[in-house]
């Protein structure tokens, strides 16, 4: 990949001082203590992540639902009279806007009474919660939050294995575990049916889900996430020299990044797909019989989830550490006025990276915060239709898309390619259009029954319909 | 992945390990009377043929290659881990299925008792 | 055993107590002990939740063989999917009570451990002992990557993969009409 068109290059890592003296100590560490420190980095950070996405959820929730939510915990009063007290806050109230509400919350859950059921199976019961938390942060192993360039390379992703998307479905699969096996252990009708249909929705949603990432992978050429992210500095559709290839804003791409989303929302059981966790239907479903420390964990796994399969959609559709997709070196050598510039905000671009994925993570909860409030709850089989019947045939037909685009490009250059995925769109539009009639009509066909309006004063003449 | 070469353990290692599980597996399918609990020993011996077969690739000379691309490995070993996970997950879905018919048909399961057949 | 390993079979290497024989030990000895397990216990989800850990440690143990994308795929369609197969069937059909069937420990099991021990001795005897001295891996190390196992099943191996795709159709179709009722 030539040096000068990526827009994240590291120019900042190789000029600072501080930078090189970083790499130095980094690279002639342990390869064990470097696993270490980038396993902390990302552990931790989303360990202190949790409490904050909690309380964003429920400000925004409650904004959406024009009500205020939680701004009162922690509002300190200072005394009036206390000496320790500096002056000018002395009676006036500062307001913390209720950061410390999800602290609240932790301490009530941790001193509730936690409540055992009699006859279950104690120890598939205990363990069930650990390895429904294990997955939300095994996720991480292959996401890379920074570009694998200078330090950040060597501190990114945890394990930069050949198989980079594929440990992220595995590790999403073996989130089913936990569901089942809750419910399973809770000895209760209930939480036994939650957990099973749960279960089933994760595994349908895992198809779909897996479609749209094979997708990706297809146009990538590579499964490794971070040559994902190298795949999205390229120019813009192949074409446009100045704009980054973010994946979401392809077509086919688009197509996909829309898949992958609906499928998230699906994954980490969240409104709309919360049925096996609602209130009003199945009690709590599969977390019924647990209380206190066992369900924050429940609890914890699932933001985590929530957060790291944001992640896992920034890398894969939104161009993943990169501000904007805009290539700055290209630009910097195509108008020459604005070289200083274009190297400046590439450097800004790499350093600034890690908060540019968070912000894109919050951005990814945001949705997920935003669905919870606007749609109502699918039903069960709805959801289930909506899994196999609408979202299984997209993703695959926008798989086989992908590929015709490839081989196209491939033998016919750019444009041969962009013709030929025209040419499919409209044909496979012109197909499902003719099937949607065809349900129209058969529907249409069905005897409508005749309604009489009968007067009551008038006597009767027969039989009334 | 230079490193992973020296994660190995010798070969006959592998193949005992394999030689064991199958051999539970074996013990398994003979002796209990759950027809769940039987397809889940078939498929402990599926996989100990699967370690089985990628430690022979891994361990083996390898044929001449026809094309330079090709790794210089004897990959009918993982072709052959491929075809035999694809086998086991239908065999398992078809299986599981013709279970849940029988239990709703006779409200039991003991391989026992399944003698409809016997001459 | 010598024609198939022509000139390939290396010096042999003294065995080493080290980092990679203690990995491999406990990996085995967690895949032997569930093994057993799957056997052993009566209640049939303590046996699938035994063999889930042996597909888990039968994964680790390929990741050290270098095939690294057959081991995820062990986790994704064994753990993942068939396993949760199992536990489905399990739960719906309320077999997981230990009582529900009771195993006779007559002299089925005896005779069974009997045939399953001459089996391992007859395997160990014929193929494991006369590849002691195979010491040194073979294959390229990329053997285990994503391209290579591609390029094998779309080249050399590409009629069985089409085969194996056609099985997995008349998998889904005829276990979709098994489930069915009739309507």
């Amino acid at each position: 990949m030539p040096d000068s068109q990526a827009g994240i290059r590291p120019a900042g890592a190789r000029s600072g001082k501080v930078a090189a003296g970083m790499m130095d100590f980094l690279q002639q560490l342990h390869p064990a203590w470097l696993a270490l420190i980038r396993v902390l980095l990302f552990v931790v950070p989303l360990l202190l992540v949790v409490p904050g996405l909690i309380w964003w959820e429920r400000r925004l929730l409650a904004w959406m639902q024009d009500r205020i939510g939680p701004n009162r915990v922690a509002t300190i009063t200072w005394p009036k009279d206390a000496r320790w007290v500096p002056p000018f806050l002395r009676g006036k109230k500062t307001r913390l806007f209720g950061l410390l509400q999800p602290i609240a919350d932790g301490i009530k859950l941790f001193l509730k009474e936690d409540i055992t059921p009699a006859a279950i199976d104690r120890a598939v019961y205990f363990v069930a919660p650990a390895i429904a938390l294990f997955p939300a942060f095994a996720l991480g192993g292959t996401l890379p939050w920074a570009p694998p360039e200078g330090v950040y390379g060597l501190l990114t992703p945890i394990a930069d294995v050949n198989i980079g998307v594929l440990y992220l479905m595995a590790v999403s699969s073996l989130g089913a575990y936990g569901i089942i096996l809750s419910g399973y252990a809770s000895n209760n009708k209930y939480s036994l049916l939650g957990g099973l249909r749960a279960s089933a929705q994760l595994i349908s949603y895992e198809l779909a889900m897996g479609m749209s990432i094979a997708a990706v992978v297809l146009a990538t050429g590579s499964l490794k996430m971070t040559d994902m992210i190298k795949a999205q500095t390229e120019p813009l559709w192949g074409v446009a020299p100045l704009f980054d290839n973010w994946n979401v804003l392809t077509p086919m791409g688009f197509v996909a990044a829309v898949v992958f989303l609906i499928c998230m929302v699906a994954e980490t059981n969240r409104a709309p797909f919360d049925l096996p966790e609602a209130e009003n239907e199945l009690i709590a479903g599969y977390h019924t019989e647990y209380s206190s420390m066992k369900f924050a964990s429940f609890f914890m796994g699932e933001y985590a989830a929530m957060f790291v399969f944001s992640g896992v959609f920034a890398t894969l559709f939104l161009g993943g550490p990169n501000m904007v997709p805009v290539d700055w070196v290209a630009l910097g050598q195509t108008v020459p006025a604005l070289e200083g510039f274009g190297r400046h905000m590439a450097s800004v671009n790499y350093w600034a990276s890690p908060l540019t994925f968070v912000g894109k993570c919050a951005f990814g909860i945001t949705l997920f915060i935003w669905m919870r409030a606007t749609l109502p709850r699918l039903r069960y089989d709805q959801l289930m239709a909506l899994g196999w019947r609408s979202l299984l045939p997209l993703a695959v037909a926008n798989f086989l898309i992908v590929a015709l685009y490839l081989l196209c490009t491939d033998l016919y250059g750019a444009g041969g390619g962009w013709i030929a995925v025209g040419a499919a769109f409209a044909l496979l539009a012109a197909f499902f259009a003719s099937l949607a009639r065809a349900g129209r009509g058969r529907r249409e066909a069905l005897p409508r029954r005749e309604i009489r309006l009968v007067d009551p004063a008038k006597p009767k003449e027969g039989a009334a319909l | 992945m230079g490193e992973v070469r020296s994660l190995m353990a010798p070969l006959w290692m592998y193949l005992a390990l394999g030689a064991f599980l199958f051999a539970t597996g074996v013990v398994g399918v003979v002796s209990r009377r759950n027809p769940i609990v039987i397809f889940m020993c078939i498929e402990l011996m599926l996989n100990s043929v699967n370690l089985t077969f990628l430690s022979l690739a891994r361990f083996a000379p390898w044929l001449p290659v026809a094309h330079e691309l090709e790794p210089k490995a004897w990959m009918g070993g993982p072709a052959a881990v491929i075809f035999v996970m694809a086998v086991a997950a239908a065999e398992v879905a078809v299986g599981l299925g013709i279970i849940m018919a029988i239990f709703r048909l006779r409200d039991e399961v003991d391989v026992d008792e399944m003698n409809l057949l016997r001459g | 055993m010598e024609g198939i390993w022509g000139a390939g079979v290396a010096q042999l290497a003294p065995t080493q107590v080290g980092g990679p024989m203690l990995l491999f030990a406990v990996l085995a000895a967690v895949a032997v002990a569930s093994g057993v397990g799957v056997v052993a216990f009566n209640s049939p989800v303590r046996s699938a939740l035994c063999l889930i850990a042996n597909f888990l440690s039968l994964a680790l143990l390929y990741f050290t063989l270098g095939a690294e994308m057959l081991g995820i795929i062990q986790v994704v369609v064994y753990t993942g999917a068939i396993m949760v197969l199992f536990l489905f069937v399990l739960m719906l059909l309320n077999l997981a009570a230990p009582g529900a069937l009771r195993e006779s420990r007559d002299l089925r099991r005896l005779g069974a451990g009997a045939l399953a021990a001459a089996l391992f001795v007859l395997v160990v005897v014929q193929a494991v002992l006369p590849l002691q001295e195979a010491a040194s891996p073979q294959a390229a190390d990329y053997y285990g990557t994503p391209m290579a196992l591609g390029r094998a099943l779309f080249t050399e191996y590409v009629w069985p993969f089409e085969l194996a795709s056609v099985l997995l159709l008349v998998g889904i179709v005829g276990s979709i009409l098994l489930a069915k009722r009739r309507v």
